[in-house]
């Protein structure tokens, strides 16, 4: 408990501390988006022929389509022309090693507090590094292909492993599903690719972590992730970047398939620049994320920590198609000064005693807007399905949003399905108590949201719940009184 | 869309009849609407479950020629308890004085054509209230009712009265020649400390098709007291898009009940907007749906100042292939501190063709509030089901008692007694038929 209080102390003053801007070599193509950028890119990683034909047929797509305008933010237009859609830190050959990575990068991520080294000797948690546009590094390789777990960038995977990519590359996420990911599937230009055969058991948490470093640039990554029969892995995903005034676009896809048997947990900790306490900068963060529970008894579970982003609007869901699949939902989101957050989750019913679970959590604070978003459909054939919604909303200020914006659609007779939902202010008598006791105002706030949070909290592998905790108590700065 | 021409013909007819007043201003103002936005389509996000624009393809027709009822017609529609109301007919949605029958006395009760109202001593109460629902109701549908306001009633409770007699309303759409289409528009003022108990009810005559478009607004004053009723059980050939619009100026209560048993495609919505400090609300609904029915309930609660108190409760059940819908939507604006509104909705689905959408909704702009939604859908009881069973009651009895039951606590929020018996008496006729 001390821990926490002092470490909200030390963060006092902190307003962003990932805000810094690495200096690195950069390379970059000129802002803009046409096909020849799309070719580029294509060419840029040397990838097959078919993969540029699927890119140029998600970007004509994409120009036949319109910006969704029904969430719940405000942001003015984008320019698609004024991006910059590939960048990336200037390399000279292949790496074998880490040894090998540019010193500069790897202070890059000291600084972030993801010692690429001390990863490696310490924590055994398997680590993918994507700056800008591309992969920079993936740790633990080797270790992790002796059993059969291909886990890389997602360029690699198209050069190596072209069947599978092919076979899953927009099975759960269609080029045309929606604006961004249509967009995404365009210019993509790198992300994580993890595979796990029938029967592992991955032994550690693979993580990717996502740093936007280049002004002006865009970032588009694309996540693929298969767990075939009977196996296992947890995967944890974090994202940060420089304090700059404009908005910086991310648009990422990430598609999960989980075949009979197999368990996927996809934990988030996203810290985007949520721009200043004047609304000014900040990342649009524009995701699309999917599980496919493409077999029977298969689980798939998201964990959410979202505290950054100027906007965040992301609906990670899970298709229950095999028979007595699991769907879980686990969401914090907290937004302060001028953020908006339209978040939630689907969880689509389709097979036979199918059961899902939703936890949301939204706080917000100073102007923020804060929606949950979700739906839950149990189709015609999904006997017995059986679902649980519970999204609580905290309001610190008189200034700030909190909406609800559940969808439920049910065509079956067996299926039961519950939502409930509350929206209220940390409770005076709760406040009065911490106080009472010598506890400022601002720690007793922090030490309320910390458990109002907490359900969420524990579905976290331990490093990341620590992780999201100190976000938390920084991004709460500021915002009591 | 048949038939836009046909409302542009009647539009330009109605309007050049008529000197220009407060009625016909309103009436350009709804047609402009009308003619930019259309019917409303699935693809509005208030109309994603209920589809009204392929209902027009039926070539509804406005009855222009004199309704051919009398008071004798009327015998078999009237609720329970009508030997001591104010009895108020629509036909064709014009309102009729001459089958209405007024039991209250002049000083207590003013009922008037909407068109009378307009000109008289009340004129100031009409420029004010009337169309104030366009606010909040900005769709097509809402503004075609708007573009044909004509034989509207204007209701007054003045200040004080505590209006005994209840006031029922009928409304009658005489289908016998042709798909009529109605527009019956209302607006009623309940002044300070006065109380009103108000009914509607509709009915559907002949095998042709049927929709009304109604639009009722209520001003609610300080201290004053309303129940307002919504009984429907139409026939399938009956379709409707009810609006009724709550406007609480004073602090005051509104106590509110819609029971959809039968109908086609029918869309209510019920918007309160409690703009008073202190406001007190309720909201029942209960629908019971069979056949291929569409029953789509839009609930708003808007609180716009302090110290404000919702409650909300609507249950249904969706039988062979019947859908329901719930669209229930709070919010609370900035200056409405100290809100307490609460909301649930519950489901029970009896078939694999039946559909249940809902979509309770919250949005809060002020921190010191308590608000709470909850939504459920599921099915009978079977421990509840195999326990009748097992004291020799056949399965049909059992599920219609454990359906009544379900229906019992809405049931019960009826407080007239005489109404009340008359609604638990459809409730279990509905669900005995099968």
């Amino acid at each position: 408990m001390n821990e926490d209080l002092n470490m909200l102390e030390q963060t006092a003053l902190n307003d962003y501390k990932y805000g810094f801007v690495t200096d690195i070599d950069t390379d970059i193509i000129p802002k803009g988006l046409n096909e020849a950028v799309v070719e580029l890119i294509s060419k840029k990683k040397n990838e097959p022929e078919w993969m540029l034909n699927w890119r140029l047929k998600a970007y004509a797509h994409w120009l036949k389509m319109e910006e969704p305008t029904w969430p719940n933010v405000k942001y003015p237009p984008i320019n698609y022309q004024d991006i910059i859609y590939y960048a990336a830190p200037k390399k000279k050959e292949q790496l074998n090693s880490l040894d090998e990575v540019d010193p500069e990068l790897l202070r890059t991520f000291e600084k972030l507090g993801i010692s690429l080294n001390e990863q490696k000797r310490l924590t055994g948690v398997a680590v993918d590094v994507v700056m800008d546009s591309v992969s920079i590094a993936t740790s633990f390789k080797e270790q992790l292909a002796e059993i059969g777990v291909i886990f890389c960038s997602i360029s690699e995977a198209i050069q190596k492993h072209p069947d599978l990519v092919k076979k899953y590359l927009g099975s759960v996420v269609p080029m045309t599903d929606n604006y961004f990911s249509a967009l995404n599937s365009a210019v993509f230009t790198d992300g994580s690719f993890c595979y796990i055969p029938k029967g592992v058991r991955c032994p550690m948490e693979l993580s990717t972590y996502f740093r936007i470093n280049a002004e002006n640039s865009g970032q588009f990554e694309r996540t693929l992730i298969i767990a075939e029969e009977e196996s296992y892995v947890s995967y944890l995903e974090g994202c940060t970047a420089p304090m700059r005034d404009e908005n910086q676009l991310h648009a990422a896809v990430v598609e999960l398939v989980a075949m009979k048997k197999a368990e996927i947990k996809y934990s988030t900790v996203q810290n985007w620049y949520p721009g200043d306490k004047d609304g000014q900068g900040g990342i649009y963060n524009f995701v699309t994320k999917r599980g496919m529970c493409q077999g029977d008894h298969s689980k798939i579970s998201w964990t959410q920590v979202e505290t950054g982003s100027a906007i965040t609007w992301k609906y990670p869901s899970v298709i229950l198609k095999g028979d007595h699949s699991i769907g879980e939902f686990y969401s914090v989101a907290f937004t302060n000064h001028h953020q908006q957050a339209d978040t939630g989750t689907k969880m689509i019913h389709l097979g036979k005693n199918t059961r899902s679970r939703i936890v949301s959590k939204g706080i917000s604070a100073g102007q923020s807007q804060n929606s949950y978003r979700g739906l839950v459909r149990a189709a015609k054939g999904a006997t017995n399905a059986r679902n649980y919604s519970q999204c609580d909303s905290l309001l610190l200020g008189d200034k700030c949003g909190a909406h609800t914006f559940p969808y439920i659609e049910v065509k079956n007779k067996t299926a039961i399905v519950e939502h409930e939902a509350t929206t209220s202010k940390i409770g005076e008598d709760q406040l009065f108590y911490c106080r009472q006791r010598g506890i400022d105002a601002e720690t007793a706030v922090a030490l309320i949201v910390n458990g109002f949070a907490k359900e969420v909290m524990n579905q976290l592998p331990m490093e990341f719940a620590i992780e999201a905790q100190k976000l938390l108590a920084i991004s709460m700065e500021g915002s009591v009184g | 869309m048949t038939n836009v021409n046909y409302f542009k013909d009647q539009f330009e007819q109605l309007q050049d009849s008529a000197p220009e007043s407060t009625i016909t201003e309103l009436r350009t103002d709804g047609f402009n609407t009308f003619n930019k936005s259309g019917l409303p389509t699935l693809k509005l996000e208030e109309w994603k479950y209920t589809n009204i624009s392929s209902l027009f393809d039926k070539d509804y027709q406005f009855a222009n020629a004199p309704q051919q009822l009398n008071a004798d017609d009327l015998d078999e529609i009237r609720l329970a308890g009508h030997e001591a109301a104010n009895e108020l007919v629509f036909v064709n949605g014009r309102f009729i004085p001459a089958l209405s029958t007024i039991r209250s006395a002049a000083s207590q009760l003013v009922i008037l054509p909407l068109e009378e109202a307009a000109k008289g001593s009340h004129q100031a109460l009409v420029k004010k209230h009337l169309g104030q629902s366009s606010v909040y109701l900005k769709d097509g549908i809402h503004a075609l009712n708007t573009s044909f306001i004509q034989d509207g009633m204007f209701i007054l409770v003045p200040k004080g009265q505590q209006l005994e007699q209840p006031v029922y309303i009928y409304h009658i759409s005489d289908a016998r020649q042709q798909n009529t289409l109605s527009q019956p528009r209302s607006l009623i003022i309940v002044e300070e400390n006065a109380k009103l108990q108000l009914t509607e009810t509709y009915t559907t005559l002949g095998t042709a098709e049927s929709f009304t478009n109604e639009v009722l607004e209520m001003v609610v004053k300080e201290n004053a007291f309303v129940e307002y009723y919504k009984i429907q059980h139409d026939g399938l050939n009956a379709s409707q898009v009810g609006s009724t619009h709550i406007h609480q100026v004073g602090k005051s209560y509104v106590h509110t009940v819609v029971v959809s048993l039968n109908g086609g495609v029918i869309r209510n919505n019920l918007n309160l907007v409690l703009d008073a400090e202190g406001n007190e609300t309720h909201l029942y609904g209960l629908y019971l749906l069979k056949g291929n029915s569409h029953v789509d309930n839009h609930t708003l609660v808007d609180n716009k100042r302090p110290n404000c108190f919702s409650n909300q409760l609507y249950k249904g059940i969706a039988d062979d292939s019947s859908t329901g819908v719930f669209s229930g939507r709070i919010i609370v604006q900035p200056d409405a501190q100290k809100t307490n509104a609460y909301q649930s909705n519950k489901n029970i689905i009896l078939s694999d063709k039946a559909t249940i959408n809902t979509k309770p909704q919250l949005e809060i702009f002020a921190d010191d509030v308590k608000c709470s939604h909850g939504c459920t859908v599921g099915q009978l009881d079977e421990e509840a089901l195999f326990y009748l069973r097992a004291r020799g009651i056949p399965k049909a009895a059992a599920e219609v008692l454990l359906l009544e039951a379900y229906a019992a606590d809405i049931l019960a929020q009826i407080k007239p007694e005489a109404l009340r018996n008359h609604v638990a008496e459809l409730i279990y006729e509905h669900l005995s038929i099968s």
